[in-house]
């Protein structure tokens, strides 16, 4: 299934490709892209994995970011 | 923002004070530059922390930690085994380069926003509200909450907020928006009112076809959104490139840092250099710029009316060197239309006249491209008189036998004429002919052609100046109409009496013929198309405002229906890529040159802190440069 999410606060843009990489290495993830500029995220990912997925992107993101608040859209 | 910009000042205040202290002040003049240093870059060191935590030992706020630090303890060290009569230089150096850093990341920030907003104003697009009536009082909903079939009403100076059709009332609208278009369009009872129009001065009330989702507002902005999705190869390369670049550079700097002094004993001067190219470490530059060159193009072009569906267009748009057109619809109007109206003894109007009379119980295109022609005359304000009709007998493959006032009337094809005897003057027009007879008598005939749009011919010859080095023309029409039409345009080569499906063969044809550093663009109107759309490199529908099929199935879609705006495509397109080239090759450059000027001992850190921040902040200005499309 596919999600959208926005990353509100995000501010560099070598930590957003980061995120990005370390998300698509996820085995259950098919496919991921963040946009920096306009600060969404799209993830296309096993549909067994919807309930924990929040957390799992949250994170990574964090490890990066920590101020970035994740709003699913 | 606020905060960080206060946090700036106070530690540049720090800064020269600590410059003003006398050197024989050792300690205080030291204590100085550590609270500077430490106001400047206490965030940068606990995300630093951060790093260490993460195990990302080429996290940015690490090295720079890392760079800065070094440099401190140098300043240490020379404190104690002094080299030359001042005080020691690094203390200066280390605090300058957090500082700078700071000021840089605060402009990049800066320019971050300012891109962002620039991106939200193209989305202003979206409406905020509806004005709907339920059981006769006017209700302010969210336009979510629509629904088709719904009468919303529409003041001077508010967005349309959802497709519909005008059901009351008058108003010029701005279409800019969507279009690109600057003239204002009139809306009247019957027109197409689409979301994203801004009403200028008339009331007017819409019968809502579209749910919001649906509206055309909501269709460009999920486009626009999406587009950088799609990333452009150079993008990915970019990407690629920043996870190997950091950590190249910082085991450049271990090598330098301990290579030469094994053989030169001189650990300090070599560690010094070596700090210099941690501070460069960061693929900033590329990773910020790059993606917002693309950004800016999107937008750039969005603002001309041109929706282009992702990054990676942009390459092939700009190595573009043959262009297939469809004829039907995108070089020409894809409407039958009188173009020549040639009597004989009487008067234009007169021979209008009778055709529109006599063909005014059929439905055939030729009879309502007359009929269309008949209107635009009584339009004038001529006067003529409503004729009694009888008799009506038409022949299929021939035309129409009729009585208007008790004449005999014979309009039709050059086989009808010669079935009755009646000598004509054959037209040499390429077009299909109608010729008219009244009592046995030639009256003249009238042609009708489908009608080439106002500035394909003018599109066409844009293209080449823009480097297309071959127009093609596919049409399903006749050889003799199509070689006219292409002939016209001033057309490389043209194919004729194509199915929809030969289209896709000659595609490929030219597809494969072509060298790979060229690319291929198809130009449709979406209608029967749209497999050729998907197979050409880029596919670019004409017209796509309100026409959904044409908006799913092209690359690149261009909402007003003008064939010049595709030179005007690959315009913005070739600016765009050499934008994002500039800042892959000026970065790239900037921050080699100041490696090997580092290894050698000329470059200072000042230097090294130019070649991180300044260069991300003067390649984000030049992305910059993207979003403006007017004078090209």
């Amino acid at each position: 299934m596919k999600r959208q999410y926005k990353l509100e606060n995000l501010g560099c843009a070598n930590c957003a490709a980061k995120m990005e990489h370390e998300i698509s290495k996820l085995t259950w993830v098919y496919s991921v892209s963040i946009n920096f500029l306009t600060t969404k995220l799209v993830i296309e990912f096993e549909d067994n994995m919807k309930e924990r997925i929040q957390t799992e992107i949250e994170k990574i993101v964090h490890k990066y970011e920590d101020n970035v608040i994740l709003k699913r859209v | 923002m606020k905060k960080e910009i206060q946090k700036v000042i106070l530690s540049i205040l720090l800064y020269i004070i600590a410059i003003l202290v006398p050197a024989n002040f050792i300690i205080i003049k030291i204590a100085m530059y550590l609270i500077a240093y430490l106001v400047a870059g206490y965030d940068v060191m606990i995300k630093a922390i951060k790093d260490i935590r993460n195990k990302e030992p080429f996290g940015e706020c690490l090295l720079m930690t890392i760079a800065t630090l070094g440099a401190f303890g140098a300043g240490i060290y020379h404190t104690f085994n002094p080299v030359g009569d001042g005080f020691p230089e690094e203390y200066a150096e280390s605090v300058a380069v957090m500082l700078f850093y700071q000021v840089g990341e605060l402009f990049q920030s800066y320019a971050v926003g300012k891109s962002r907003k620039s991106i939200a104003d193209l989305m202003d697009i979206r409406p905020d509200y509806a004005m709907v009536f339920r059981k006769d009082i006017l209700e302010k909903v969210d336009p979510f909450d629509v629904e088709m079939g719904e009468i919303i009403l529409v003041s001077p100076g508010e967005k349309v907020p959802l497709d519909g059709e005008v059901i009351k009332g008058e108003a010029m609208v701005d279409t800019s928006a969507l279009t690109g278009e600057s003239v204002p369009r009139r809306l009247y009872m019957g027109s197409e009112a689409l979301s994203g129009f801004i009403n200028k001065n008339g009331v007017i009330h819409i019968k809502v076809t579209k749910e919001f989702g649906e509206s055309t507002a909501s269709k460009i902005l999920e486009l626009v959104e999406n587009a950088a999705t799609y990333k452009a190869k150079t993008e990915r390369f970019i990407t690629k490139f920043a996870r190997i670049y950091t950590p190249i550079v910082v085991f450049l700097a271990l090598g330098v840092a301990v290579i030469p002094p094994l053989f030169t004993r001189e650990w300090l001067i070599w560690c010094m250099r070596a700090l210099n190219f941690l501070i460069v470490s960061c693929p900033c530059a590329l990773v910020v710029s790059v993606p917002l060159s693309f950004f800016g193009g999107i937008g750039g072009a969005s603002k001309k009316g041109i929706l282009i569906k992702g990054s990676n267009y942009f390459e092939q748009l700009a190595k573009a060197k043959i262009v297939v057109f469809d004829k039907t619809g995108t070089l020409t109007e894809g409407k039958f239309c009188v173009q020549n109206i040639m009597p004989v003894g009487i008067s234009k109007e007169e021979l209008l006249w009778i055709a529109n009379y006599g063909e005014s119980y059929s439905h055939h295109p030729i009879a309502i491209s007359i009929k269309e022609a008949w209107e635009q005359i009584k339009e004038r304000g001529e006067k003529f008189h409503q004729p009694n009709i009888s008799d009506i007998r038409e022949i299929s493959g021939y035309g129409i036998e009729l009585y208007l006032d008790g004449k005999e009337i014979l309009i039709g094809n050059a086989k009808l004429m010669e079935l009755h005897g009646i000598r004509i003057q054959e037209a040499k027009e390429m077009a299909t002919i109608v010729y008219i007879a009244m009592e046995g008598e030639y009256k003249g005939y009238l042609s009708i052609a489908d009608k080439i749009k106002e500035d394909a011919k003018q599109g066409i010859s844009d293209l080449r100046a823009v480097g297309i080095q071959k127009t093609i023309m596919l049409t399903g029409d006749r050889k003799d109409i199509g070689e006219e039409v292409a002939k016209a345009l001033g057309m490389d080569e043209v194919y004729t009496d194509l199915l929809p499906h030969n289209k896709v063969e000659q595609v490929e044809k030219f597809l494969q013929k072509k060298k790979n550093t060229e690319s291929l663009l198809f130009v449709g109107d979406g209608i029967n198309d749209a497999p050729v759309l998907a197979r050409a490199d880029v596919g670019i529908a004409m017209g796509g405002i309100g026409s959904d099929a044409a908006v799913e199935a092209a690359d690149v879609v261009i909402m007003q229906d003008e064939p010049s705006k595709i030179a005007m495509a690959i315009k913005i397109s070739k600016k765009t890529v050499n934008i994002a080239m500039q800042n892959i090759i000026g970065a790239i450059l900037v921050k080699v040159v100041i490696l090997i000027l580092s290894t050698l001992g000329i470059a200072n850190m000042w230097m090294a802190v130019f070649g991180d921040v300044g260069v991300t902040v003067i390649a984000i200005l030049n992305s910059f440069r993207a979003l403006y499309t007017e004078n090209l």
